[in-house]
């Protein structure tokens, strides 16, 4: 049972801070499953890949496919709701209020750091999966194969508007010619 | 256009409401690839012109804060709307709508990639996925730094976080993102001083 309680509670606080949805919260899970052991880094990685090809919120799909990896099907309810519970309540109690507040000058200052401070922390994420996937600093320092994937595909990102689930299942082929 | 006009004015709960909504947010949830903001242009045009539940300009207003409050854009979203629809229950009803269509699917994409994980031709598919999930997150980061990084201050702000990040293993994210926040306010006030400062000393000039 504390299993459970210690999964909701690990999900319910990153659901209170994932300022900036989505990707934002991906390093926050990372800590989380390094510290407490849940997945090893590349299944991680390979659970993002899965949560990023569904439809839906990646935050959410993460907390929900980390849970059930961790605890099963209850565990993957439990953190879906664990990381969709704050939303909920802070849309309930301070929603109608923020609109307000929205463009008072403290409200606006603080999300003056909070910005960079996100994106910050998510080119770190980045960072850090590059190097336990061991695209970088391995026994090559580079891993020639994977870094030009990497660039490519950030290319495409950044150029198109093409759906990550298309560009993950290429990959997926890239993969399979590449490292068959 | 008033925020308590959406207000239930019958105390009994319209469960007919409920469960259009709930259908709406079903039906909007697996189609929505790229969740928060992909969402945006059907949201709109189911809730305001189809069903003409929230005006257009609420609407704008919910996805400000949705953005601004954590959590996915896409079930913040879902669960403001539903709330200006239907109250309490119709938040609930919205963030069950939302969530329920992809949570089953992330579950079958999950018990699907466990039973061939193991397949020599998954594990090289997988190694050239990797890398992509990589590029994804730091295209996450580029685009976000578009709106973010809006001057300077916040470039270094941005630079200070990912090296004391990368060499100060232990740091607490959570902390991080808070002092994020409070330095924000911190600079607004420094940069307002710095502003003062220098048109008094113009003011100064002018008289000299």
């Amino acid at each position: 049972m504390s299993a459970f309680f210690d999964l909701f509670i690990t999900f319910f606080k990153l659901g209170l801070v994932s300022f900036g949805g989505g990707y934002a919260m991906i390093p926050l899970i990372q800590t989380e499953v390094q510290n407490h052991h849940w997945l090893s880094m590349s299944v991680f990685t390979d659970m993002i890949a899965i949560s990023a090809m569904a439809p839906g919120p990646i935050a959410t799909n993460t907390a929900t496919i980390v849970g059930d990896k961790c605890l099963g099907f209850p565990g993957a309810v439990v953190a879906c709701l664990a990381v969709t519970l704050p939303s909920l309540l802070l849309i309930l109690i301070i929603g109608k209020l923020f609109i307000k507040f929205q463009n008072h000058p403290l409200v606006k200052a603080a999300f003056y750091g909070l910005r960079p401070t996100i994106v910050g922390i998510i080119l770190f994420a980045a960072v850090k999966f590059a190097l336990s996937n061991g695209i970088i600093g391995g026994s090559n320092l580079i891993d020639v194969k994977s870094a030009v994937l990497l660039l490519v595909a950030m290319v495409i990102l950044i150029k198109t508007k093409l759906h990550p689930a298309y560009l993950i299942l290429a990959a997926g082929v890239a993969g399979i010619v590449m490292f068959g | 256009m008033k925020w308590g006009e959406f207000k239930m004015e019958k105390k009994k709960l319209n469960y007919k409401l409920l469960l259009e909504i709930f259908l709406v947010f079903f039906k909007i949830s697996p189609i929505t690839f790229g969740g928060g903001f992909a969402m945006i242009p059907i949201m709109e045009d189911v809730m305001v012109h189809k069903k003409k539940w929230i005006g257009k300009e609420e609407l704008v207003d919910v996805f400000a804060v949705s953005q601004s409050v954590p959590g996915a854009i896409a079930v913040n979203s879902a669960i403001f709307v539903g709330y200006q629809i239907a109250g309490i229950p119709g938040a609930l009803i919205a963030l069950l709508g939302i969530v329920t269509p992809t949570f089953v699917i992330i579950i079958a994409l999950g018990v699907l990639f466990a039973s061939f994980q193991h397949n020599v031709h998954v594990q090289a598919a997988l190694r050239g996925i990797r890398p992509v999930v990589v590029a994804l997150i730091a295209s996450a980061a580029w685009k976000m730094s578009k709106v973010s990084l809006v001057d300077k201050t916040c470039v270094a702000l941005c630079a200070v976080c990912v090296v004391a990040l990368l060499l100060f293993k232990s740091l607490n994210l959570i902390l991080v993102i808070i002092s994020g926040a409070l330095l924000g306010i911190v600079l607004v006030q420094v940069q307002k001083a710095q502003r003062q400062a220098s048109a008094q000393k113009k003011v100064r000039g002018e008289k000299l």
